[in-house]
């Protein structure tokens, strides 16, 4: 399988999700320039973290506008898979690849730390290595996390079981206290209907090897199952 | 000419600034604010007849300089 990295001015994550896939499971990866308008024949795509165009105007509001969008978003409706993180996630919810919007932390702080998160969905390419009920620990590094999405969203969300990833603590409980940016329901990642791209606001690829708690290694060995052989 | 385009959250959805300077007023003894709303107001700088653009400002403040999800804008012409 190939997978692409997509580089805008201003990612800083881009090297550790390059090193994750490429170094830790050995997938073939490559880099993909924002000024690109074509993709090469990737099976994922990811979006990586950090502060796309300095994060102006809102976060991710100008990468959707960047030359290699519109391959994307032609590239996931085609069913390629796509990958979100942390600014990557807030591009995908811009973009309208997923439903609602990150905004501002309610602390108005940059968090950076591991947190505990509940996966709620492992019928996922992304998730397949994780149960149902497993919790994990994964670290966020964000100002704008707060995912937003109105009681309609939200009831659309859980039925059609999108919620992936939620905050809770080290027993799995979601409640207020366990909320770091005060996300709607404690979403800390969500995938389509189609089942083909995820956005999660969490780190993996800084944790995918065991010095770092390991738990972000499954994420991408789950993908790397999905297409085994490819 | 000058458009001006003032952006802000929507009703309903939480300011975490406006909540921040709010809580500030109040301990300050303000207490007859009863809530803050923060938005930001953007300047477009038009060397043309504005009348001949409404339509593509319309655009551009729907697709670029806003998020429907989350904001309303006004435009000042």
């Amino acid at each position: 399988m190939k997978a692409g990295v997509v580089v805008f001015p201003g990612s800083n994550c881009d090297h550790d999700c390059y090193y994750a896939l490429s170094n830790v499971v050995e997938i073939d990866t490559k880099y993909i320039w924002h000024k690109e308008s074509r993709l090469d024949d990737f099976d994922l795509v990811v979006l990586p973290g950090g502060f796309s165009y300095g994060d102006y105007l809102r976060s991710g509001a100008i990468a959707k506008h960047s030359p290699i969008m519109d391959a994307i978003v032609d590239f996931a409706n085609k069913g390629g898979h796509v990958l979100g993180i942390c600014n990557g996630f807030q591009v995908l919810t811009e973009v309208g690849l997923l439903p609602g919007a990150l905004i501002k932390n309610r602390g108005l702080k940059f968090i950076c730390k591991y947190v505990d998160l509940i996966v709620e969905n492992s019928r996922t390419v992304f998730t397949s290595y994780y149960n149902n009920g497993e919790i994990i620990s994964i670290p966020i590094a964000h100002m704008d996390g707060n995912y937003y999405i109105d009681d309609k969203g939200l009831s659309e969300l859980i039925e059609n079981e999108q919620i992936v990833f939620r905050y809770c603590d080290s027993k799995g409980e979601t409640n207020d206290v366990n909320n770091p940016n005060g996300s709607v329901y404690n979403i800390a990642g969500i995938i389509n209907k189609n089942g083909n791209v995820m956005g999660l606001m969490p780190h993996p690829e800084r944790c995918a090897e065991k010095i770092f708690g390991g738990d972000g290694f499954y994420l991408f060995e789950s993908i790397k199952n999905f297409f085994k052989g490819v | 000419m000058k458009i001006k385009v003032e952006v802000r959250f929507k009703e309903g959805i939480l300011d975490p600034q406006g909540q921040t300077i709010l809580n500030t007023l109040n301990r300050k003894g303000y207490d007859f604010i009863s809530d803050v709303r923060v938005g930001k107001v953007i300047e477009l700088e038009i060397d043309d007849d504005i009348k001949k653009y409404d339509k593509k400002i319309e655009e551009i403040c729907h697709s670029i300089l806003t998020n429907p999800i989350i904001e309303d804008y006004k435009i000042i012409y």
